[in-house]
């Protein structure tokens, strides 16, 4: 992490807000406290912004704000980041179906790790993951902290199409896909969640700096959840995480 | 409240507003129109607030028959549009009734044509924005490009079209569209991983839009930019107009339906000010980059945006204006040159 964040100029009406060059949990609760301080603010030149793993790029509207003037102002709230209070992030509880139809590829996870299931599935479990950063598609977590044990290499032919809501794992990474999409990861699972929604109010409900925790489900819960989602009766599970449980 | 059927789709036609950039920190791509001015332009002659969703057209336009009256106008590249076969002009509020049909030719010069009309496209919105964003297929019609034997809906508002005055840009106002394009830019955000010589070839080059260049970004030939040691960061957030250069050297400029994030460098950014003339830009088309600073490109996207806020008292009515006065000899015809119309009298001496 640097001493002091660097600030990159991005076009006439953006700028990046760099706090490293590593991608660690220190950083990235850097990049949260700055998104949660800028938007407690209420710039009245923001437009928006994008969390990342090490930076946060600031949209601004020039005409209300020229650069030196939000220049002045984003330094002066990371000079004050320390003596704020932000709320905890928040976990996003993701029940997950592990093997069958939905994880094709547990049983090369399982040869590969030289695990057993059961154990690939409690190892893959068992802590909340860290979304380091929201890109690729809409609602797609780029997640950090996977278990060493489970690391796997990519497919050697991508699939054209994975389903929408399957877990996967690519090297070191761990993730799910919100929507269909092709793609080379190790499916080892799928959740009935909707990630995404673009119909629903948020249609994304987790956030850069927020955790993922994948639940093992049965069959018949798979199902029930299915159903419920479908019904817009489905209550997901995200609530505040417990004071220092994320470090 | 009135429709319009598709009769030809165009090549690539689709319902576009602003876009959602307050998604990006979801995943979800930006979308918009690729030319703002315009779009801007286009809206205001039909009496609609700037931001409101028209429809964008690459290259080829698309065939429209109006289900009832609707007051338009057309911007952006150069065409020749007809209405019923007779040629209309662009940059100018248009009439249209039941049954009329709008075709274009080809675009002689530019990239993208705009048809605004009054009371807006009637199309969801979508994550705050009527945008059509075809990767992740929301937004516009069923989040896809317009299809043969489509239906819109218009003017949802409810705007009494008939009392509508029209008007037409004056010709200052109106873009001129070179294949030569000069593009001011601001150097960064990773301009320090370029060595000198990289930043040189990137000022002083010549670039060519290749035909690899779509909504989503402009790849472009042209001498390799060198970097300092390697062409890959940790993936960061995009702007609109930021220049990317991969490790093979050559730029790319990402556009409108860009991804949110990415892992190359990018060694500069196009002024705001600049990014409708590359909306407008085709395959083909040469570049060559200017350094500015920030503040100077801050100057210039305010004079633009004084520009547009002051236009709607420059512009020219003509409905009043269009009968020729009965006692003026001679003869008077419209002749039109790249889609602007000219007024010309011919008189005997």
């Amino acid at each position: 992490m640097y001493k002091k964040a660097r600030y990159l100029i991005a076009g006439d009406s953006a700028l990046v807000i760099e706090f490293g060059n590593q991608i660690s949990p220190e950083i990235s609760a850097r990049v949260r406290g700055m998104f949660l301080a800028v938007e407690q603010a209420k710039l009245p030149a923001l437009v928006t912004m994008n969390p990342t793993y090490r930076s946060l790029l600031v949209e601004y509207d020039p005409c209300k704000s020229g650069y030196e003037e939000l220049l002045r102002e984003l330094q002066q709230l990371e000079s004050s980041l320390g003596s704020l209070s932000l709320p905890e992030p928040n976990i996003l509880e993701v029940p997950t179906l592990y093997g069958g139809e939905g994880g094709p590829d547990l049983g090369f996870v399982c040869e590969n790790s030289g695990l057993s299931e059961e154990q690939v599935i409690e190892i893959h479990s068992a802590k909340p993951y860290l979304i380091y950063m929201l890109g690729f598609a809409p609602g797609f977590p780029y997640l950090g902290g996977m278990d060493e044990r489970l690391e796997t290499p990519r497919l050697k032919t991508p699939r054209t199409k994975i389903p929408g809501g399957s877990v996967g794992i690519a090297g070191k990474q761990t993730g799910l896909y919100p929507n269909d999409s092709p793609g080379g990861w190790q499916l080892i699972g799928r959740t009935p969640l909707k990630l995404y929604d673009p119909m629903r109010e948020p249609p994304i409900l987790h956030r850069t700096g927020d955790y993922l925790k994948f639940i093992p489900i049965d069959e018949a819960e798979y199902r029930r959840i299915e159903e419920a989602v479908a019904a817009e009766s489905y209550q997901y599970r995200l609530y505040a995480m417990e004071r220092g449980a994320g470090q | 409240m009135s429709r319009l059927k598709v009769v030809t789709p165009g090549l690539l036609t689709t319902a576009q507003d602003v876009g959602r950039p307050k998604f990006q920190q979801s995943g979800m791509g930006v979308s918009g129109v690729m030319d703002r001015y315009s779009q801007r332009c286009a809206n205001l002659l039909v009496g609609n607030a700037p931001d409101e969703a028209v429809l964008e057209a690459t290259l080829l336009g698309p065939a429209l028959e109006f289900r009832g009256e609707s007051v338009i106008a057309i911007t952006g590249g150069a065409v020749q549009p007809q209405l019923n076969g007779q040629p209309v002009a662009m940059w100018q509020s248009l009439r249209v009734k039941q049954g009329d049909i709008l075709s274009f030719t080809m675009l002689q010069k530019g990239c993208r044509l705009y048809i605004a009309f009054a009371g807006g496209i009637d199309v969801p919105v979508v994550m705050g924005s009527k945008s059509t964003n075809l990767k992740a297929r929301v937004g516009g019609l069923d989040g896809r490009a317009l299809r043969k034997d489509d239906e819109l809906s218009l003017n949802a508002a409810g705007v009494d079209v008939s009392k509508l005055p029209l008007y037409r840009l004056p010709q200052e106002l109106i873009p001129e569209l070179r294949s030569e394009l000069e593009l001011r830019v601001v150097l960064g955000p990773q301009d320090d991983a370029f060595t000198r010589q990289g930043l040189d070839t990137f000022l002083s080059g010549v670039y060519t839009v290749t035909q690899e260049s779509d909504r989503m970004g402009y790849r472009l030939e042209g001498e390799a930019i060198e970097h300092r040691q390697g062409s890959d960061i940790i993936s960061d957030g995009i702007v609109m107009g930021a220049v990317q250069v991969p490790g093979n050297g050559k730029p790319i400029i990402l556009l409108a339906d860009r991804q949110t994030t990415g892992g190359y460098t990018k060694i500069a950014t196009v002024i705001s000010a600049d990014l409708p003339k590359l909306g407008q830009a085709r395959p083909g088309d040469q570049i060559r980059f200017r350094e500015i600073s920030v503040q100077e490109a801050q100057s210039c996207l305010n004079a633009m945006e004084r520009q547009i806020a002051t236009m709607q008292q420059q512009l020219i009515a003509v409905e009043s204006a269009a009968p020729p006065p009965p006692d003026e000899p001679g003869r008077r015809f419209v002749v039109w040159v790249d889609g602007q119309s000219f007024d010309v009298s011919v008189q005997e001496l």
